[in-house]
């Protein structure tokens, strides 16, 4: 998730998700401090990984579940009695550009970290990006989505989670081939994280026999009158929404009230309970909203996933939430590298790009620009204030 | 591009007409105020607000299951009573702590501006702050404000073909239209009218014939603010939910309704308001709804560029209003 373009309204479920998330990092500190106590016993061989992301800011939330998820990687993995042994150090920026760049500058050159999983938000990854190049010391993101990260040409920078037009791809697959939709309505919310998302979706369902239409909405208006005449009068099969939850519970209801009963669909800055409840009652129902991340506490989209959510359960006595599976999955990655003898950052950075490994979410492996090949993304359908995964956008039908 | 607007010409209209009349009794406000005493309250967004806030409480605490017909007519009887008389209290009391004393003094208008947009600054920080997450128990943070379940029925009152009127766009429309035509009674024959009408002419010779000015200010903040009130609650009906910066938006666009109908002019205000939302409408069908506000202020300054003072012209102070 790109923090860097989160609106303003969308802070507040992230704050009681926060609230929630504390509580469980007081567990999850006590679990940090005995594995590195383990893992300190034999100095000469054991390296430092950093995790950097927001852990006590107001989106930290979002943050705690991948921090959790590399913990537990690396418990597990230090649990086997390697040759080298892995320690996990937090570096706190708040999701703050300006606190992540000087706390990179300090894992580097005082910790002297050999990897860092984050930053997690896309706004401290565009700062501290050129630091790693620097100090020539790789990094894995769980979780920064904007698409231009990857066109910096850094040879350092990797992410376990597709991009915002991988994202939009996805979803247009699961509205052509799983909806079979032949008219969409595509509404933006005008942001940086909608505009480009809407165009995505627009130009691949086209592409895949879909015609469209657009329209944008004022994210800080309340009426979305002439949007839903727009809308009623084009008559869509389905409507994606390419903007955060708040605008789109609004919008989806008064989708509704207009007489537009088409399917709704929209992208991660909606993966919340807080479209349900703007939209209110169980207008929402139905709904489907896709995500590049794997939320699966319920552990059915594989074995794999079945297992890391339980592992997750019983390590943390919490449900694997958002981005919790890509942290575990940056970790792996970093594993696998040491793994195969590389303890120094150069050693593992040219590791990490013949890293192929099934991780929880999606195969783990790089491009040449960092990204990760896996082109994965899910959908979620909204459930009351639930969303239950459906499963692939690829493969994904509605029940 | 104009088979958007063929397409769409019914259904926006009433949309505009809806939303027009929203900004219509908001601007009302600042059109008052203004007539008066010469001073853009900027604050009156936040009366709005208080004014939601108000409504949507009071739907809180009744928890009806969802009404139409004319119950539905009957509760927002009660909302836009109860709301108007929060805003328009506010409104007296944002009268009396921010500008009355500068008034006192003798500070420049410019001072009282500035006060204006201090107090809805505040007004907005201590909604966001404070009264959402001790009344609604949500964290100190944003976010919306919707309930749960709908409370209201939908239904048409008038549906021919393309031409569709919901009974909350019909009531929206209805309540700005009484409550226009019982302010203009109110200032056209009464005796607080006479008075309103005097101070806006003339302050100074008000006074020497009689008139209580601190009362007849008063009683205008009091009246404006009731208006938004009611417009609070045909909001509340309409949309269900509120947030402590809804004033905002709305309240730009009241007044600029307020500038188009011609600032000081109360039928202006209604013109003003109703004009604007249909433009705003036809506009974004045919633009797309990206270009909503930029159709709607090209308007206002062509509108400005030939007319200076407003569609309607004349001030409060020339005894029509």
């Amino acid at each position: 998730m790109a923090i860097l373009r989160l609106n303003k309204v969308r802070i507040g479920a992230i704050a009681v998700g926060a609230v929630l998330a504390l509580g469980v990092s007081a567990c999850g500190g006590g679990d940090d401090d005995s594995s590195s106590g383990g893992g300190g016993g034999d100095a000469a061989s054991s390296v430092t990984i950093g995790f950097m992301g927001d852990l006590t800011g107001e989106n930290s939330g979002i943050v705690i579940p991948p921090k959790q998820g590399a913990q537990l990687a690396i418990d597990e993995y230090n649990a086997t009695n390697p040759k080298t042994k892995i320690t996990l150090k937090e570096y706190d920026s708040q999701g703050r550009p300006e606190q992540a760049t000087p706390l990179a500058k300090t894992a580097i050159t005082q910790d002297k970290i050999v990897g860092l999983i984050g930053p997690a938000f896309s706004g401290e990854s565009a700062q501290v990006g050129p630091v790693l190049e620097e100090g020539k010391v790789p990094s894995i993101s769980p979780s920064a989505t904007n698409a231009k990260l990857a066109q910096n040409g850094w040879k350092y920078w990797h992410r376990v989670i597709a991009n915002d037009n991988v994202q939009g791809a996805g979803i247009a697959t699961f509205i052509t081939n799983g909806l079979g939709a032949k008219k969409v309505f595509v509404i933006d919310d005008a942001s940086e994280y909608g505009k480009p998302l809407g165009q995505t979706v627009k130009q691949s369902v086209e592409s895949g026999g879909a015609t469209t239409s657009v329209d944008s909405i004022d994210a800080q208006a309340s009426d979305y009158g002439s949007t839903v005449n727009k809308a009623k009068a084009f008559a869509p099969d389905a409507i994606f929404f390419a903007g955060y939850y708040a605008q789109g519970g609004k919008l989806l209801k008064q989708l509704r009230e207009g007489g537009v009963d088409a399917r709704f669909l929209s992208g991660d800055g909606s993966l919340d309970a807080g479209l349900a409840k703007g939209a209110g009652g169980k207008v929402a129902d139905g709904s489907v909203i896709g995500c590049p991340c794997l939320i699966d506490p319920a552990g059915e989209a594989s074995p794999a996933s079945k297992k890391f959510a339980d592992a997750y359960k019983a390590k943390f006595n919490n449900d694997a939430a958002i981005y919790a599976a890509e942290g575990y999955d940056a970790a792996t990655a970093f594993i696998t590298a040491i793994k195969a003898g590389n303890t120094t950052a150069e050693k593992i950075n040219a590791a990490l790009s013949s890293v192929d490994v099934a991780g929880v979410g999606k195969q783990v492996k790089f491009g040449s620009n960092g990204e990760v090949t896996a082109t994965d993304v899910f959908v979620y359908e909204v459930k009351g204030d639930t969303l239950p995964l459906l499963g692939n956008a690829k493969e994904a039908k509605l029940g | 591009m104009l088979q958007g607007f063929i397409d769409q010409f019914w259904p926006s209209t009433i949309d505009g007409l809806a939303l027009g009349s929203i900004y219509a009794l908001i601007a009302l406000g600042y059109t008052m105020v203004y007539g008066v005493l010469r001073l853009i309250n900027f604050a009156h967004s936040e009366i709005f607000m208080i004014g939601t806030f108000a409504a949507l409480a009071t739907l809180h605490g009744l928890s009806l299951s969802p009404v139409g017909g004319f119950s539905l007519v009957l509760l927002v009887a009660v909302l836009a009573l109860i709301a108007g008389a929060v805003s328009g209290g506010s409104a007296v009391l944002l009268e009396f702590i921010a500008y009355r004393p500068l008034r006192r003094r003798g500070a420049s208008r410019l001072a009282a501006l500035i006060s204006a947009i201090g107090a809805s600054i505040f007004l907005q920080q201590l909604f966001a702050r404070v009264v959402i997450p001790w009344w609604f128990d949500l964290p100190k943070e944003k976010g919306p404000l919707p309930i749960q379940e709908h409370f209201v029925e939908r239904s048409n009152v008038i549906a021919i073909g393309d031409f569709v009127v919901s009974i909350d766009k019909f009531l929206i429309f209805a309540g700005a239209i009484i409550m226009m035509l019982a302010l203009d009674l109110l200032v056209n024959r009464t005796k607080l009218g006479r008075g309103i009408r005097a101070t806006a002419q003339d302050p100074e010779t008000a006074v020497l014939m009689g008139v209580n000015i601190d009362r007849i200010v008063t009683a205008t903040f009091a009246i404006g603010g009731a208006m938004a009130g009611v417009a609070a609650a045909l909001f509340i009906m309409r949309f269900e939910e509120t947030n402590y910066f809804v004033g905002f938006l709305l309240g730009i666009k009241a007044f600029t309704a307020a500038v188009l109908g011609g600032i000081g002019n109360l039928r202006g205000a209604l013109a003003g308001g109703l004009v604007l939302g249909l433009i705003e409408m036809y506009g974004s069908s045919i633009f797309g709804s990206e270009w909503r506000d930029v159709v709607a202020f090209s308007v206002l300054v062509l509108v400005l560029m030939f007319r200076p003072t407003g569609i309607f012209g004349e001030s409060l102070q020339q005894a029509r209003a």
